[in-house]
């Protein structure tokens, strides 16, 4: 995971509320087994215009499809952004279109642990802050934001600035880009002690009563 | 009961770090493993507990027949499937592969097998996984880096959630089931109304309900936005469990049960958050909107703007109605459906296809209506089959299918088409969910087999039931 501290961007406003991780990316796509290439997909049912069999029409009034907002890596939305469906294939659609970070009032639970592992800034702010960063980037799509993970703090070049929130040990994990199965590992000596003690607790595993 | 179950799984608590938890049982399907699997593959790791990791096919498998089972036409969702069976094999995870008897929806498959018992950590690449707090267990959603945590170490890094209990109390008034139930909750505390928190399902009406009745409200406990939600174990519990495959024996079943009774809420326990229902006081719901908590009762009307809770909702409303094709104010009554969709991990039990059996019995599928009925799991259909409820759905001219996911998501070809509207026994009705462009209502078995009938959303209240005919 690449470590991630201060980003400065243009930004992408979807002003929606309670954006389901169906809409993040709808269900075809979660057949394939790759790991990569979902962010052709992202937003797909709002992308594009599929009422033309065999032919692909991108919507010319979505904002991802506005050439203005193109290389952008922020993401505006509204609250409860990501609920649904704990697919993580939603995350890696935000991430590998390039979306960096995601700034709204409030995210649903798993989908913000699946941008945690995928190195996304998710950046908590208030309901009239997260307007005005919509009204500023939907006025002028070239509006630059600026995020600093280590200060936590969003700001722009027309006076806004904002605290947010974050844990600080997936702040910590964010700014150095670190796999959370190595962190686990660190604990291997305690997983072992504690699982030979819990084994012998026979409602707890499936196959715990093959042989009684 | 949720602050026993985690202490019992604490391997660690490192300062200013999530605690370290171990996780009982991870179940596996086909479309959130690849990638975790590839992982494994990747870093040079072995899946760590073998004997704590159960797959299956649900999601992706087509439902039409045996052979568009066995030989799936769509080369992306074959190619998945081979995927699953490949690794299953390569890492020695049981695995209950398509025709196999004991295949089925995941979370049907789980508590059917008694691998899912009360007391134990349960997670799965799926947020449904909510189900199997029915029986008293700790039992989340997770994203596919996670699926391939938990194959590395068996355990999961998590900050500990809110407590929250929600009291049913009374008895549910004729013609209201566990679905309307959880349909009411989601409707009064919003789709983001737990977040952050781990449900506890309490009181008389909860109680009442069988391990089935159970498992569907546990089930739509993500849909209000829940980490988790749980009911305490009892006499239910236990009868269902004793017997199955994985379920203690003799002298080990007595121990387990005395274990599990200790797992029960202290009388005088504080939760975060508390809420109680009068059950008396509800009736047959039905989700008239574009998520989980655009709900009303079937004799009332498409809310109008001003019954919106705040600008938010205001938004969401008018996006619903043009999206849904709906008036405000129109009653609920009045809506016709052109499908109807009795199955999923909310409501393809044995017990929800007597209960729409019993309002099919003596009628037919209206003609403007193409129903079909997706038995949970292999053990269901075969079940049924037995006491033949099959004859019962086709002659009625219900579809009768092969157990899987099918139109909850339509992943497989099982879809709605653009504007096409279906009285749904599954527990998701965003934008898109069941089909591009489909329009999605979602209530209990016996309303969706009403709806079948009638063409349109009818309260089952009033329904006349065919007696048994007799020779």
């Amino acid at each position: 995971m690449q470590p991630i501290n201060i980003l400065t961007s243009t930004a992408v406003p979807l002003p929606l509320p309670n954006i389901d991780t169906d809409q993040i990316i709808p269900k075809q796509f979660l057949k394939r087994i790759e790991r990569t290439g979902y962010g052709d997909f992202l937003f797909y049912d709002w992308r594009y215009n599929l009422d033309i069999p065999d032919h692909v029409e991108p919507r010319r009034d979505f904002v991802l499809n506005k050439p203005e907002y193109k290389g952008s890596e922020i993401l505006l939305a509204e609250k409860n952004f990501g609920c649904g469906s704990s697919r993580e294939h939603a995350a890696w659609a935000i991430n590998q279109y390039g979306f960096r970070a995601v700034i709204a009032p409030s995210f649903a639970d798993i989908f913000f642990s699946n941008a945690g592992k995928n190195g996304i800034i998710l950046a908590p702010l208030t309901d009239a802050e997260v307007e005005t960063l919509i009204q500023r980037s939907t006025a002028n799509p070239k509006h630059l934001i600026t995020i600093n993970l280590e200060a936590q703090t969003v700001s722009d070049d027309e006076g806004f600035s904002a605290h947010f929130d974050i844990d600080p040990f997936r702040k910590y994990c964010l700014l150095n880009g670190l796999d959370d199965i190595g962190l686990t590992l660190r604990h291997e000596s305690d997983l072992n002690n504690f699982e030979s003690q819990h084994d012998q607790e026979f409602w707890s595993a499936p196959k715990a009563n093959e042989a009684a | 009961m949720f602050e026993k179950v985690w202490q019992n799984h604490v391997v660690a608590e490192p300062a200013g770090e999530p605690t370290i938890l171990y996780i009982d049982l991870q179940l596996v399907h086909e479309v959130t493993s690849p990638q975790a699997f590839e992982g494994l593959r990747l870093a040079g790791r072995k899946l760590r507990r073998p004997d704590r990791h159960i797959a299956t096919v649900d999601h992706n498998v087509p439902t039409t027949s045996v052979h568009d089972r066995l030989v799936i036409a769509d080369q992306i969702a074959a190619a998945q499937v081979n995927a699953l069976r490949k690794n299953c094999k390569e890492f020695g995870v049981e695995f209950f592969d398509v025709q196999d008897p004991g295949q089925g929806i995941v979370h049907m498959i789980g508590p059917e097998l008694g691998a899912t018992k009360p007391g134990m950590t349960i997670v799965c690449g799926d947020s449904h996984t909510s189900t199997h707090g029915a029986f008293g267990a700790l039992a989340f959603g997770i994203g596919t880096s996670e699926v391939e945590h938990v194959m590395a170490t068996q355990t999961l890094p998590q900050s500990k959630p809110k407590t929250f209990r929600i009291n049913v109390e009374g008895e549910l008034p004729y013609g209201v089931t566990a679905k309307d139930i959880i349909l009411d909750i989601i409707g009064r505390i919003g789709t983001a109304g737990a977040t952050g928190y781990a449900i506890e399902y309490a009181g008389s009406a909860i109680r009442a309900l069988s391990m089935e009745g159970r498992m569907t409200i546990c089930n739509m406990s993500i849909e209000a936005g829940a980490r988790a939600g749980m009911i305490a174990p009892d006499e239910t519990t236990f009868a269902y469990l004793k017997g199955r495959r994985f379920s203690p024996k003799g002298e080990a079943w007595d121990r387990a049960v005395a274990h599990w009774r200790s797992l029960v809420t202290d009388p005088g326990a504080t939760f975060d958050r508390e809420l109680t229902i009068d059950a008396t006081k509800l009736a047959p719901s039905v989700t008239w909107g574009t998520s989980p908590g655009m709900v009303t009762t079937i004799t009332g009307k498409v809310p109008t703007l001003d019954e919106a809770k705040d600008d938010a909702d205001r938004k969401g409303f008018e996006r619903a109605y043009e999206y849904m094709a709906l008036t405000p104010g129109m009653p609920v009554e009045e809506i016709k459906v052109d499908a109807v969709f009795l199955g999923s991990c909310t409501n393809g039990r044995i017990e929800d296809l007597r209960a729409a059996a019993k309002v099919v019995r003596g009628h037919h599928v209206a003609t403007t209506v193409r129903a079909m009925v997706v038995p949970g799991s292999q053990k269901v259909k075969h079940q049924a089959e037995e006491e033949g409820l099959d004859l019962i759905f086709k002659s009625a001219g219900f579809e009768w299918r092969e157990p899987g996911c099918s139109m909850c998501l339509g992943m497989n070809p099982d879809i709605l088409q653009p504007g096409e509207r279906c009285a749904s026994t599954s527990n998701r009705n965003f934008e898109g969910r069941q089909g591009r462009g489909g329009r999605t209502h979602l209530l209990s078995p016996e309303m969706a087999a009403a709806a079948a009938i009638t063409g349109h959303l009818t309260d089952i209240r009033k329904w006349e039931f065919e007696e048994t005919a007799k020779s």
